[in-house]
């Protein structure tokens, strides 16, 4: 071997050009977003708030954590996004990132996630929050996502995690309303994404993944979701039921709540695959809303009733 | 006489990887973002500490 190879293009490492908006991106920013608010929700159940700033931080190492899953989730799944269109833009097929850079990134940003928010909140959080993403790295992304279309019902505990971490991280501990939002976002989590699996079916196919509408097909699909709106209905009016929402949410979650049956419905009864890419674009939709609008509702009350003025 | 290694001297003339100006151009914007990460971390923690404390903290027997 002469000295030149030693500068050979082909024996030196790629050198990286991605940007910090690639190294963002890699977190999956809207997942983030979602984590947050639905940990600052279960933030607010708390009977009294710790300083702002406590408040704050945690919610920051709560994010970075949600940040880092989705890194590692990028990092792994990196040869079937490669594949399906809605994915293969990702930094990591795309060629902007390097797959070791990124599981770098995303182990380092888990640790230093887990350690801030046991340094600023306490233990208990910190190892909740360390566990959401064992969950949602280890169990779901590498052992379920790839072996069962029961993939994201199990894997949806990491995604329904969060408000229980918001709430250990104010008290230190695990109250009943906390489980509660856990419970909604873990029903609500399989016809959200069956619906989406409907209306991706061809992408999922094509890299072999266990989704149920590729396994059991529409009919046993769109079963599976009205069963699962049938069970999500109540439990969403649950944080009223319990004492800890008010009226308002109660009518508001019970509305929405019939809302989502009568579209889980039409999509259960429609009758040819236009009728049903409809339906579950519908259902895919108004699911996104009937969430958001609950934790909505429940964060300006809790931060109203702080404030003394609910 | 020069005392140096003619194989080090060669080796020391030698360009060696030349980045283009997308690599430079990333490198410097990631510097940039991990020394404005690092300074909000410190900061934070600086602060978190602060809080953690509390007001009362220099009012303590010596």
């Amino acid at each position: 071997m002469s000295d030149a190879s030693y500068f050979d293009e082909s024996t030196t490492p790629k050198l990286p050009v991605a940007a910090p908006l690639d190294f963002i991106a890699l977190l999956k920013p809207r997942v983030m977003s979602l984590v947050v608010f639905t940990a600052l929700a279960g933030f607010l159940l708390a009977p009294t708030l710790p300083h702002p700033l406590i408040v704050f931080a945690s919610l920051f190492a709560i994010a970075v954590g949600a940040g880092a899953s989705g890194a590692l989730n990028m990092w792994y799944d990196a040869d079937i996004d490669a594949v399906m269109r809605r994915t293969r833009l990702r930094p990591i097929p795309a060629g902007r990132i390097d797959a070791d850079a990124a599981l770098a990134f995303g182990v380092v940003l888990s640790i230093l996630s887990v350690f801030t928010l046991g340094f600023v909140s306490n233990w208990l959080a910190a190892a909740l929050l360390a566990f959401t993403i064992f969950f949602y790295v280890v169990i779901y992304t590498m052992w379920l996502k790839r072996l069962t279309p029961l993939n994201i019902v199990i894997g949806g505990a990491a995604g329904a995690l969060p408000p229980i971490v918001g709430y250990s991280a104010a008290t230190g501990d695990v109250s009943m309303a906390s489980l509660m939002l856990f419970a909604i976002i873990f029903i609500w989590t399989p016809p959200h994404f069956w619906s989406l699996a409907i209306l991706k079916m061809d992408e999922y196919g094509s890299v072999s993944l266990p989704m149920l509408p590729n396994v059991s097909g529409l009919r046993r699909t769109r079963l599976e979701i009205l069963i699962y709106c049938l069970i999500l209905a109540p439990i969403g009016a649950g944080p009223w039921l319990l004492g800890f929402a008010s009226w308002l949410y109660g009518v508001t979650a019970v509305g929405l709540g019939l809302g989502l049956l009568y579209l889980a419905g039409q999509l259960f009864f429609a009758q040819d695959n236009a009728t049903i890419g409809q339906a579950a674009r519908r259902m895919f939709a108004f699911s996104i809303l009937y969430l958001f609008t609950l934790f909505l509702m429940l964060t300006i009350e809790r931060v109203l009733s702080f404030m003394g003025l609910f | 006489m020069s005392d140096k290694d003619p194989k080090d001297e060669e080796l020391s003339s030698r360009q060696g990887i030349v980045l283009t100006p997308e690599q430079v151009r990333g490198r410097r914007a990631r510097n940039i973002a991990i020394g404005l990460g690092v300074t909000f971390l410190a900061v934070l923690f600086y602060a978190v500490t602060i809080v953690r404390l509390g007001g009362a903290v220099a009012n303590r027997s010596i």
